[in-house]
């Protein structure tokens, strides 16, 4: 087997466990709004998204239309845009088209970040070896949270939700650990996000608010700290 | 039944173009070191957007969204992996969710937030 795959798959697994407990709570959502089981797998498996997919399928439960179902996908899911700008960085420079089609579907938060770990640049089996774990997690923790949802009871099924931002977390604070710069841009994009979800002036919804606070956050750290790096991270 | 998958059709359509667009637009390296910048920033910057506050509400209970709150930001600083803060976080807010359902005389009994 291709040695970059390998490389790859060795990070995936991890994510692809986490994805299991978090893509079990979609699951269990899936199950309370009435949908059938495969309903769940298509989903997951169509979209391989976090909170994309559990504002979808709000959405869906409340009939909305499909310009509301574009909007919320793109706002909420935007910052897939500014990871693909980032990751297309990193690319082996060889990388046709067609490769970076396939690879496309993959850009989630934690392949992402887990994808950037490699100083050399990140090939398309490196990259699938790292999607193929994370998304059998993901789709099988679907279906399995859509099949035992009636085990468990509601309380439970919530506290799952914490996986994901444990993940996060896990993710933000050693960045910003090993990085000053990093730590005032977090700590910076913390309080503004506090700020507007807890404010009452203005009302705007969570995924907007995402993206108008990363952009003015990282545009105010770039501008006033920018970070002078060699030619590789 | 039909409209369903249309709006997951549209939902995967929309999430599939925003990631494929910048992978073949931007097949050039960027050299201007404001736009690097940016670039470098956005990752934790998003990431931290999307978390804070959201995690101390994710629960139905906001004790238990604390107290796994509490246990990811600790280990997440200690540098551990994903899943042992993902677990950590999940056990420690059951734990609580748990202890309160054992003290409140109806287990459906919660404070929402």
């Amino acid at each position: 087997m291709n040695e970059d795959y390998k490389e790859g798959f060795k990070l995936g697994i991890p994510i692809g466990i986490g994805y299991l407990c978090v893509s079990f709570a979609f699951g269990m959502m899936v199950k309370n709004a009435s949908l059938p089981v495969w309903m769940a797998f298509l989903i997951s498996a169509t979209n391989m998204t976090s909170a994309g997919q559990f504002a979808g399928l709000n959405l869906i439960v409340l009939q909305a239309s499909y310009a509301e179902m574009a909007l919320t996908t793109l706002v909420i899911n935007l910052r897939y845009a500014l990871m693909s700008l980032s990751l297309s960085q990193r690319l082996d420079e060889k990388m046709s088209t067609f490769e970076r089609c396939i690879m496309a579907f993959g850009v989630t938060d934690e392949i992402f970040a887990v994808s950037l770990t490699r100083t050399k640049p990140i090939t398309l089996a490196y990259f699938m070896g790292i999607l193929s774990p994370a998304f059998v997690g993901w789709t099988l923790g679907s279906v399995l949270g859509a099949l035992f949802s009636s085990i468990l009871p509601a309380s439970i099924s919530n506290v799952m939700n914490i996986a994901l931002y444990g993940m996060f977390v896990a993710i933000i604070l050693p960045a910003a650990k090993q990085d000053k710069k990093k730590r005032l841009a977090v700590v910076l994009a913390t309080i503004c996000s506090c700020l507007m979800t807890y404010q009452s002036v203005i009302q705007i919804s969570q995924g907007w608010m995402i993206i108008f606070v990363s952009v003015a956050v990282s545009a105010f750290m770039a501008f006033f700290f920018p970070i002078r790096k060699q030619e590789e991270m | 039944m039909k409209e369903i998958l249309l709006s997951v059709a549209v939902m995967a359509v929309v999430t599939y173009l925003i990631r494929l667009l910048p992978l073949v637009l931007f097949k050039k390296k960027i050299t201007n070191i404001y736009v690097q910048s940016f670039m470098e920033y956005i990752p934790c910057v998003v990431l931290s957007c999307m978390t804070f506050p959201a995690i101390f509400t994710c629960t139905q209970n906001v004790f238990s969204s604390l107290a796994g709150s509490v246990t990811a930001i600790f280990l997440g600083w200690k540098s551990r992996s994903l899943v042992e803060v993902a677990c950590a976080a999940v056990v420690s807010a059951l734990a609580v969710e748990l202890l309160i359902s054992l003290f409140t005389s109806t287990s459906h009994y919660f404070f929402i937030f």
